[in-house]
Order: structure tokens, then sequence, then C-alpha cells
């Protein structure tokens, strides 16, 4: 069994957030998890899946659910539980009423887990929308929305964040389920030439005056259209682009100092740690002084993200220390208790201007990493 | 010690880093740098670059410079990582993180040195003649008077580098001394030769920025077969199937090398047990040119129990112990994985394990495992296991009529063939499964450096083609 890191902590180099600022978090969190119960658990307002799962329960969320920590009292989330039909035993029927969206994850084999989502998306990257430099990513500028589409929900919570900030979202479509195909029947050809098409129709845009200056991109991706612009004897700054958001394990301190010395010729970029299941969390400013470590935030108490022990999941582990990323979601849309995901990392410090936990050195859970396929789009 | 990564003469030193451990003992040996294969990607942008430093040089400085190179590499005391490293450090070293015995890492330095210091002779073979002047300006003319042209394919070759077997680093050393830059992705465990041949080029003389050295996870090999027109790629026998076809890549994979005895001297097949056993056993039996298989039409049953003889008996010794011959598997539970292959193929009827008396083969330590020397009898080629091949002394001792073998052997790197009868020599010759051909009792693993190995490294390199000039221009070409 793989076993938790002992913490091995050096003194953080960020702002820390004080003990006042944690602990009202914590207890807005705590009022926030009761609301939740209140919602979920309601039989006018929960969704099928949970008011029949209750009944099962040896206690009741609605009574017995008063803070963050009573939440234990869940067994672990299963994420099979989200994989299959009917999508409707997971709409609240507090707004079974209203416009529902699906959006999927995984899929390259089997069925795919679903979330069903009303405006889940948009709140998530408007209040995310929040945390970026208005110097870099300037309201009413374009967008390039460079990445996976398809039934997924990114590209229009990306287009959302660009239309929030009153700018247009331009879309170049790339299908990871079939990037993932390529790559297990070793078809490297084909995947240089699907790449290679995604990265054309991104510098037409760019190319196009459309006054583009921000964008959202994956890693691989950026990699790509940085070096196919090299080529060209340009750069994503020189094309316009000031800011850029991106997301993926593959974020690593060194791939990140790469990026900032090599790809990006000045442009600011900020890595985002978020799935389907759990929403966009923040990093916080990513910096040489700090080796480049890229720790994130949940967008709490929207979603908070913990990091515990690999053998006892109930157990934070120590600041510093190495264990499993474990995500609880709580919106009026969805509720997931102590979901393990399939990442490690190591537990960070409350930042001020996030004072909860956070993650950094997200990877795959080494369990899981040699049979997954990642950092592939 | 750590050892950044090489970008064309400008050191780069990762935030990401895998540490080295000794094989044994699990003591850190050295920190690598890790770099990630779009950094690899922008660099090969520049590639001409290293193309362009090396023709700016004479060839024949080149070729000097190489063997200045081989002689300091082989004795003298090299900067490496920022540590001065003298041989014995090298050896130490590179036993310690591949589990080579010491004696072996001390041959291999042997072999490199010696190909680096016969360069002349055998670009001179390899290239029939050709004056270097050609493959520099890309056209000349021959020594005959003719004007031909070689193009280069590539500025650089491409190597993703195996952690096995130190002795596959021969392939690339006379490439730049045909104008062509190199981009390497040493092994995991093996940066040591790659690392100390660079230093040891660039105190020679040859520019830092024809070189490149980056080590990293699969995605640095894939961006080096994706960014470089010529690679060479060492991998298993799915890796070859994976790249065949592709005229930028040449892969090399398991050897399947192979000792024939023809009908007229297999009655004496006695005095040849000495090139069958260092055939099998020499380096470990870790090269692709070890004999895999020894096919005959009689004695079989003699000669696997007279290499069981020889064969069975040589034990595990520490790594600095002269004697040591046998290499550890470092990735923990390879070994035994591989034992439970050989066992499950030895249930086949028609097989016998000739080394079953001689102990156990599996050697389990604490962090790592070696196998002892198989020998294994198949009634005929039917079995399995008659086509196996192991990264250790293993050899299957084959019963095949004569006029079946040919067509039954397979795909063979090195064929020791040993036969005086023309009949079956004409045979062998004209067998294209068989790449490098011995006739007579040569071990397969002993190379004459002045022969092509799995094709002309130039025919690789250069493309011959037609270039014509007038007539006053092409007198006027040296």
């Amino acid at each position: 069994m793989a076993s938790s890191t002992p913490a091995a902590e050096k003194p953080p180099v960020f702002e820390v957030a004080s003990d006042q600022a944690v602990a009202q978090a914590r207890a807005a969190l705590d009022t926030h998890v009761m609301e939740m119960m209140a919602w979920h658990f309601h039989e006018s307002t929960g969704c099928p899946f949970w008011l029949d799962y209750a009944k099962k329960l040896p206690f009741d969320p609605l009574r017995d659910v008063k803070s963050f920590a009573d939440l234990r009292k869940f067994p672990p989330f299963e994420d099979e539980w989200l994989r299959g039909g009917p999508v409707r035993r997971w709409v609240p029927k507090g707004m079974a009423d209203k416009p529902m969206y699906v959006f999927e994850t995984g899929g390259t084999t089997g069925i795919p887990k679903s979330r069903v989502n009303h405006r889940d998306f948009r709140t998530d990257y408007e209040m995310f929308s929040d945390t970026l430099p208005e110097e870099f990513f300037p309201r009413g500028a374009n967008w390039l929305m460079l990445g996976p589409s398809g039934p997924r929900r990114l590209r229009l919570s990306i287009e959302h964040l660009a239309q929030h900030r009153g700018g247009i979202c331009f879309c170049v479509d790339l299908d990871p389920r079939w990037v993932i195909k390529l790559i297990q029947k070793g078809w490297m050809e084909h995947l240089e030439a699907y790449k290679q098409h995604c990265i054309d129709q991104a510098i037409t845009i760019l190319e196009a005056g459309h006054d583009v200056k921000c964008m959202f991109t994956t890693p691989k991706l950026l990699e790509s259209l940085a070096l196919a612009l090299e080529k060209r004897g340009t750069t994503i700054r020189k094309m316009g682009i000031t800011g850029i958001f991106s997301g993926g394990t593959e974020f690593t301190p060194q791939w990140t100092r790469f990026a900032v010395e090599e790809l990006l010729d000045g442009a600011y970029m900020t890595p985002t740690y978020g799935n389907t299941l759990m929403g966009l969390a923040a990093s916080r400013p990513v910096v040489p002084a700090d080796g480049y470590t890229i720790a994130y935030y949940a967008p709490q108490p929207r979603a908070v993200v913990e990091v515990v022990d690999f053998d006892a999941p109930d157990t934070v582990v120590p600041y510093g220390g190495t264990g499993r990323v474990r995500l609880t979601t709580l919106t009026h849309e969805t509720f997931i208790p102590g979901f393990l995901e399939r990442d490690e990392g190591e537990r960070e410090h409350p930042y001020v201007k996030y004072p909860w936990d956070g993650v950094s050195g997200v990877r795959p859970f080494r369990v899981l990493a040699a049979s997954t396929t990642v950092g592939v789009y | 010690m750590h050892l950044p990564a090489w970008r064309f003469g400008k050191p780069y030193e990762s935030i990401e880093r895998t540490t080295l451990v000794h094989f044994l003992t699990g003591a850190p040996v050295a920190e690598v740098s890790q770099v990630g294969g779009a950094l690899v990607g922008r660099d090969l942008q520049k590639a001409a670059r290293a193309r362009e430093a090396l023709v700016a040089l004479d060839p024949e400085d080149v070729v000097e410079r190489l063997q200045t190179a081989g002689n300091l590499y082989a004795h003298g005391t090299v900067t490496v990582g920022g540590v001065k490293q003298s041989p014995d450090d090298f050896v130490r070293s590179q036993s310690a993180t591949t589990g080579l015995p010491e004696s072996l890492c001390r041959a291999n330095m042997q072999k490199n040195m010696f190909v680096l210091s016969n360069m002349d002779r055998m670009l001179d073979a390899l290239s029939r003649g050709l004056p270097p002047e050609v493959l520099w300006k890309g056209w000349g003319r021959e020594q005959r008077g003719v004007v031909v042209s070689y193009q280069v394919q590539s500025p650089v070759l491409g190597l993703v580098l195996p952690s096995n077997s130190p002795g596959v680093h021969t392939l690339w050393l006379p490439v730049l001394a045909l104008g062509v830059g190199l981009v390497m992705k040493p092994g995991g465990q093996e940066p040591w030769t790659p690392y100390r041949m660079a230093a040891a080029m660039v105190e020679a003389g040859v520019p830092a920025d024809c070189i490149g050295l980056y080590p990293g996870a699969t995605d640095v090999g894939a961006a080096i077969l994706a960014g470089c027109r010529r690679s060479m790629i060492f991998g298993s026998a799915k890796t070859v199937e994976q790249y065949r076809g592709n005229p930028g890549v040449q892969v090399h994979g398991p050897g399947f090398s192979k000792i024939v005895l023809g009908d007229d001297c297999v009655d004496d097949w006695e005095r040849y047990i000495d090139v069958m056993v260092e055939s099998v056993a020499a380096n470990s039996g870790r090269g692709c040119i070890n004999a895999s298989a020894i096919w005959a039409s009689r004695h079989t049953e003699a000669i696997a129990a007279a290499l069981a003889d020889r064969l069975g008996p040589v034990a595990v010794k520490p790594p600095d112990d002269p004697e040591a011959k046998l290499a550890a598997f470092t990735i923990p539970g390879a070994a035994k994985a591989i034992w439970g292959q050989i066992e499950a193929g030895l249930k086949a009827p028609g097989v016998r394990h000739a080394t079953a008396t001689h102990g156990d083969r599996l050697v389990e330590g604490e962090r790592c495992g070696w196998l002892r020397p198989v020998v294994v009898h198949c009634d005929s080629p039917e079995p399995e296991i008659a086509k196996a091949e192991y990264m250790f002394p293993f050899v299957t001792v084959v019963r095949c009529p004569q006029q079946r073998m040919l067509e039954a052997i397979g795909p063979t790197l090195v064929g020791t063939a040993i036969t005086n009868d023309p009949a079956f020599q004409a045979q062998l010759t004209d067998c294209t499964h068989i790449d490098r051909l011995n006739l007579g009792p040569i071990p397969t693993t002993k190379l004459d450096w002045l022969q092509p190995h799995e094709g002309n490294i130039i025919d690789f390199l250069y493309r011959s083609r037609a270039l014509q000039v007038p007539a006053a221009a092409a007198a006027a070409v040296s």
C-alpha cells in the first residue's frame, strides 16, 4: 500500500491567512453545509438519488449534520454512481422545472461519468473571473478557447467567462477521447496531424484581426501553439495574447518555469485545477521565489479540497505532507461528499486570499497512475 | 552529483530531478535533471546549427578530435556534472546504477574507445573510400573522377538510448564525424556513457553546440522522434513493430542472434564450444549480439549438456569482483517475472532444462535480482521457448534438420554459421533475415567495426542522389 509522506515543511514564502480569517471561513463553511443538507435532503427540494440514499443511512442528514466535519458520517462517495442513468435522478426537485445541462467526464471506453448542471458552471466561472488580474485579462477583450468541448463543460464555461467579462469567445475544438484512442492505438502520426489541425485553426483565428487578448488552452496545446508560432518568427505575446489560463496535472513547477521563461514571451499564465465534479480551483501566484510551486485553492464553500492520508481517508495529512486529494462539492445543484480524486499532492497552508487549505504538486494518484493516460491534450 | 540537461552546449538545471541509487544499497549516486518534450521540441527548431558548427571545421579535424575524445573518455579525468570524474569513478557509477559488474563496464569502455580511436579507418570502410568533403558539402568528386552527391537527411541524429546495455553506444559514435549532430535521451539508469562521452568530446574540441542531452520521461523520446528527421530508438519487439516501415526511425530491438552448425561440421561440435560460450555469455548476455540459440541437426543434447557444464556454475558475485560475470536486474521483480516466463516455457513437450542440475537460477536480492545462465534443449524449433531471448546468458539448443534451418530460424541479427559446405554457405549468404553473417567459428559478439551494423549508418543519414554541374565546375572540385 502507498503510505502518506510525513510533513517535511519549508517556511511559506507567500502571505499565509490569519487564524481569524481561517476561523471565519470555517464557520461560513459549516453554515453552508447545514444549508446544503436542508436543500439536498428535504423531500421538496432534494434529488431522487440522495432522498433514496438517505433512507439507508444510519443517521439523518437534516438533523445530524451541522458542520463540515459531520460530513464524515457519509460513507465515501463512489464515482461509479455517476455512470449511467437515469440522469434525472440527480436533478434536485427544487429545480426540476429549470433548463438543465449534462456534462461528462472521461468516456474513452465505457459509460462516462455525468453531472447535471443548471448554472453552476456559470457561477464557478464568474467567481473565477474575480481572481483574474485586469492588466492581463482586460474586460471587453475577446477570447480564444483552444481545448476540449463536446460533452465537457469547458467550452460553455469559457464562453460564459468571456461574455461575463464583456468579450466574445472564439472556439477551436479538440476531442480528447479520440486523442486517447490515437495514443492507445500507437497512431502517433495521426496524433501529430490532429494536433496540427487544432493549432492551424488557432493560428488562423489569431491572425484574423479579431483582437483576441485572452485564451484558455491545455498545457500540451499551449506548447504546440508556442512552438508553431516560434517557427513563424512570432510569439504568443506578439500575436496579442496577454493572459492565458490553463489546467491539468502536467502543470508541474518545471513545466511552468519552462513556459514562463521560454513559451509565453511575457504573457501572463494562471494555472487552474478543476473538473466537471468540482468546478474550478484558482492558484496562488506562481513565482520563482516559491520554486514555481503551484498551489490550488478550491472555491470554498461551494467546493472543498482536502489532502488526506492514503490509507485513512478521514485523516487530513499535516501541512506539507503528501496524500490523496479528497473533494466535497456543496452547491444547490450538486452534493458530492468526500470523493477521493484520482490525484495526489501536498497539503498547503491557507493563503491570504483563500483562507482555507490548498493543495500543491497535484499529480496522478500513484496507485492509479500506471493505468491512466494523462496529459494527452 | 547533478547531471543537468545539455541544450546544445548550454547546461540546464531542471526543477524536476530523479535520483539514481545504488542497485544494492539504495544509496543515492546522482541526481539527473528531467526536462519535458516541449523543451526538446523548441531546441530542435535550431537543430540546423549543430551541423553548421560541425561543417565549419575540417572533417579530418573532427575525426582527430574524436580520437582525442576516445582517449580522454577511456583514460582521462573529465568534468561531468560539475565533478571531476576519473575512469574508475565512471565505472563505479555505471555499475552502481545499472547492475553491470565493473569488469564489464571497463570492457565496454574499451570497446567505445576502440571505435573512436579507429574512426578514420571506420569511416573509410563505411563510406567505401568517399572523400569526407562530399558529406560536408553534399557533393564532390569521387576518386574515380565522377561527381557524386550525398544529401544529408537530418542535421542531427536523435537517439533514445536504453538503460540496459552500455555496449550500444558504439553505434552513434561515428555520427559527428559524418557531419551530423547528436540529440540524445540518455537511458534512465545509464546516463553515464552519453554524459562522459559528451564531456570528453567537448574537452577535445568538438563544438559543444552540436550535442544535446535531454534526460526525461517518455515524452522526451516522443519529441526526439517527432523533431529529428533521423532517429535511433532501442526497445522491445513491440517498439520495433511500431516503427517498422518508418524510414526516419532505425529501431534496435531484440537481436535473436544465433549459431548454426552445418551438417559437415556438427560432428566436431566440441571444437566450437568456446565460441558458443562466448557468444552466449559475453557482457552478461545483455546484448542483441549475444547468441540466444544454437541450431544443429544432431548432437544437440550433448551440446546443451556441455554448455550447461560450462555456464551452469557461473555464480552471482559482487559487482567489484573481477570475476563477476552476471549483471543484476535492477527493476524490482523483473528477474522473478522473467524466470516465471522461462519456467512456463520449460513445461512444453520436447523441452528440457539442461542447467537444472546446477542449482537455482533465480537469485533474489533485497532490491534487485539475478538470473544465472540457463541452457534449454529443444527437440525441434516448434516450442515457444526455442525463439526466446532474454537479457542474461540464456540459450536454447535447437534440433532441426539443416534443410529446414533457414526457413525456421526467423530474424537473426548476427548469424554465425559453422560450415564449410559451399552450397549451405551460398544459402546462408542469400538468407535475407540474417543481418550480420559470420562464415566460420566467430563469436556472434565479435564485431568487425569496419563493417556496417544493422544497415550502413551513412545510408541512414545520407541519401545518394544525382547532382549535375557543368563540366568546368566539376573539374574544379577536388
